[in-house]
């Protein structure tokens, strides 16, 4: 699945960048393969959208967001918050 | 003795890199733009004592914030160009890499770039009070130790660390031979031949050279070379610059694993978070934007007419106490009329530039920007509009000169464009002067169903000047090639305590950039408006001169009055500007334009609001009842001469309305638009498309309503 599918609150691993335009950018950015991510928020029309990466906040539209494949991870598995 | 020395400010946008830049170089700076492009270039001095007696004196360019040393666009070569080009008037002895410690990792991936291009610099780890309140460690000397380069770790924000940075700036920085990334093992045998066949004794060069198109430029080495290479050795650059870049961040994490320890359990229900939750809420989220965007309108548009005012009494008793002082004549007239009035009009828009930029930099300090345009992105980008297109448009309903130098915020060079080009159709308030004229002249003053016919249309005014400007973006977005893909990729940082200094320093420098580099223009332009509507071929101007001194004897002092009146509206009509006037009569007669419209079309191009006084002028009133009424009776009972009938028809008074909505009609836009955009092409395109759009629409309705 890709970036774009993600549901609010659900988090993912980047797997990989499809060959495109904004690929370093999105490398440069950090959305490297193999890095946790957090779909943090969607704006009020539905696009674009903000995910956590390396420790900060990037927004994106969703069609940048459709090159970014990823594998959900699912939630339950991740240890609550104190 | 003093010594001079250039440095350079390189880091990641909010790093806090413009206030370290502030807190270095206090009011000694000044901003221009880097030749041949529209980024902004702001360089400033300090000095620092040295032990031994002797001073240095540090010149400073601040660069623009970059991610990486790729390029997406001309614009982004700039700091490149300026660290590696020794040619360049900028280029620095030492760079000083400016990077947000809370955030290592990106601003590590740009240094260690710089690190393998072989360029002095000093790693500042700034804004370390959030690293400690985040419970991060990083062990600063061994950062050093690893990246061999000297690092200061600072909080620029409380003039922390920032002795410590200008002693290192005292020596030398010593370079490192060996780089951070082994650029064979990304590029492999190639690289090799490259460095050979090129010339290029460094191999991560060599490897920029070929990869990096703005590099290659900067190299040294003869483009056709490179592409001779390129063709005998084919090479996807694309994949070699990715895999750079996945090496790269390999190898900065195992850095990291070395030198920073963060707490296991990192709080995820932060502040900004939570504030996030409320800010780009569907409801809340638009309720705050709005509510910001009315209070900068309101800011600009009432707030603003206090020192309007003052600067206007200022600039009046200036004028008058001239007027007094030096015997009549041609030079009194230049000064009063021309210049006093041209610079006048100048600095009539401080207060507007200074309490946009105020808001905008509050906007930006804070953080609040990027999630503004995060709200609006998907609406405006349909237009050809960023997100932040928005600030623009809506600072434009009350003065398209503040409004369209906020347009810089938008880091896309075609959507920046766009709203600089659109921004001037939404209706400002120096049109309003010409709308309620026109108003009280043809619509009745009556209400129907409750609502003020004259206020309606007002309204309606506004709201087709906004129609007006996302309909020309659209057209615009397909007219206007671009070079660069529009992306939305962008960081959305935390939120931050603005800083005051920030905010200050940003309003003394939009107005100051306003002041000598539009300035300028507007002054020639009110210069050149003065001459043409104050001379007249020299025989008609004698004859109105001495037919009216004959008549001045034989009246009393009332009498008199009136004459010089009469005297000034037929010098006009004589002048120039009236002949221009007269002689356009053909053209603008399809609109349904007498030439004494004519006359006040050539010289409201200074400023629209100019139409009143020139109307009062033609039609004789004398300064001591320039109020509205006065020119509206008179305007009322002219007649057109053919028909017998009242010129000032429903037709007539919409066409005119139209016109003004959306012809250029201001010089201080046009100036400013050049100054934005660098050269004279797209300020002509924009007065060609804004009276060319003003021209159709209200010869069509004048044709459609008469």
């Amino acid at each position: 699945m890709n970036l774009s599918e993600l549901k609010k609150g659900e988090k993912a691993i980047i797997l990989s960048i499809d060959e495109s335009p904004i690929r370093i950018k999105l490398f440069e950015m950090g959305c490297i393969p193999g890095e946790h991510i957090t779909l943090e928020n969607i704006a009020p029309l539905g696009d674009p959208i903000a995910i956590s990466v390396s420790d900060y906040k990037l927004s994106l539209r969703l069609d940048e967001a459709f090159y970014i494949q990823i594998q959900k991870v699912s939630t339950e598995q991740e240890p609550q918050a104190a | 003795m003093i010594i001079e020395k250039k440095i350079a400010l390189i880091g990641n946008p909010n790093s806090g890199k413009s206030t370290l830049f502030n807190l270095l170089t206090g009011l000694n700076q000044k901003t221009a733009n880097f030749p041949g492009v529209t980024v902004e270039k702001k360089t400033g001095v300090f000095q620092i004592p040295a032990q031994n007696g002797d001073s240095l004196q540090i010149e400073v360019t601040d660069l623009p914030g970059t991610y990486s040393i790729y390029p997406q666009s001309p614009d982004e070569e700039i700091p490149l160009s300026v660290l590696f080009d020794k040619n360049n008037s900028q280029h620095p002895a030492c760079t000083i890499l400016v990077a947000d410690a809370s955030n290592l990792k990106r601003s590590l991936f740009l240094c260690t770039q710089i690190i393998d291009l072989k360029i002095p610099v000093i790693l500042a780890l700034n804004m370390m009070d959030l690293v400690k309140a985040k419970g991060i460690s990083i062990n600063t000397e061994k950062l050093q130790e690893e990246l061999g380069i000297p690092v200061v770790s600072m909080n620029a924000l409380k003039n922390q660390g920032v002795d410590k940075l200008k002693e290192l700036l005292l020596s030398d920085v010593l370079l490192k031979k060996q780089g951070f990334i082994d650029i064979q093992e990304v590029a492999g045998p190639l690289l090799q031949k490259a460095s050979v066949e090129l010339g290029l004794e460094d191999p991560y060069i060599a490897f920029q050279t070929l990869v990096n198109l703005g590099f290659a430029k900067l190299s040294g080495v003869e483009q056709s070379r490179i592409q001779l290479f390129m063709e005998r050795n084919p090479i996807k650059t694309d994949s070699l610059q990715a895999k750079e870049t996945l090496r790269r961040y390999e190898l900065i994490s195992q850095l990291l694993t070395l030198c920073v320890r963060k707490p296991l359990e990192e709080s995820r229900k932060n502040f900004t978070n939570k504030l996030d939750k409320l800010l780009i809420h569907k409801i809340w989220g638009y309720v705050f934007f709005f509510g910001i965007l009315f209070m900068i309108f309101q800011a600009i548009f009432s707030w603003s007419a206090y020192p309007m005012a003052f600067f206007q009494e200022i600039f009046g008793r200036v004028g008058e106490m001239i007027n007094e002082s030096m015997p009549e004549g041609v030079l009194r007239d230049l000064i009063v009329n021309g210049i006093m009035a041209g610079l006048g009009g100048i600095v009539i828009f401080i207060p507007q530039i200074a309490l946009l930029f105020m808001f905008i930099t509050l906007m930006e300090d804070t953080g609040y920007m990027s999630r503004g345009s995060f709200l609006m992105d998907k609406l405006m980008r349909r237009f050809g509009l960023n997100g932040k297109s928005v600030i623009p448009l809506m600072s434009g309903a009350a003065c398209a000169v503040p409004a369209i130098m906020s347009a810089r915020t938008i880091q896309n060079k075609k959507e920046r464009l766009i709203t600089i080009l659109v921004t001037p159709l939404i209706s400002c308030s120096a049109r309003i002067p010409v709308y309620t004229l026109i108003i009280s002249l043809v619509i009745p003053s009556k209400s129907i169903y409750g609502i003020n016919l004259q206020g309606l249309v007002l309204m309606l005014l506004y709201l087709l000047g906004f129609i007006a400007a996302l309909g020309s973006a659209w057209l615009m977005n397909f007219l206007i090639k671009a070079k660069e893909k529009s992306y939305f990729v962008m960081e959305m940082p935390i939120y931050r305590i603005p800083q005051m200094r920030n905010v200050i320093f940003a309003m003394v420098d939009k107005v100051k950039i306003f002041l000598f580099d539009a300035g300028k223009i507007i002054i020639s332009i009110s210069i050149i408006l003065w001459v043409l509507s104050t001379y007249g071929p020299e025989k008609k101007f004698t004859e109105i001169t001495q037919r009216f001194q004959t008549e001045s004897m034989h009246v009393n002092k009332k009498e008199s009055q009136e004459l010089k009146k009469r005297m000034r509206a037929e010098k006009l009509e004589a002048s120039y500007a009236g002949i221009i006037g007269k002689s356009i009569e053909p053209l603008i007669r399809p609109m349904g334009f007498d030439w004494k419209i004519g006359i006040a079309l050539v010289t409201s191009f200074a400023a629209r609001e100019v139409f009143v006084g020139t109307m009062s002028t033609i039609y004789s009133i004398g300064q001591e009842d320039t109020g509205i009424s006065g020119i509206r009776d008179k305007m009322l009972n002219e007649k057109n001469p053919k028909t017998g009938q009242p010129l000032f028809t429903l037709a007539m008074g919409i066409s005119l309305m139209l016109f003004y909505a959306f012809a250029m009609q201001c010089m201080s836009t046009v100036a400013v638009v050049y100054r934005e955009t660098g050269g004279w092409k797209w300020p002509l395109i924009q007065i060609l498309y804004m009276s060319g759009l003003a021209y159709a629409i209200s010869t069509l309705t004048f044709q459609l309503l008469k």
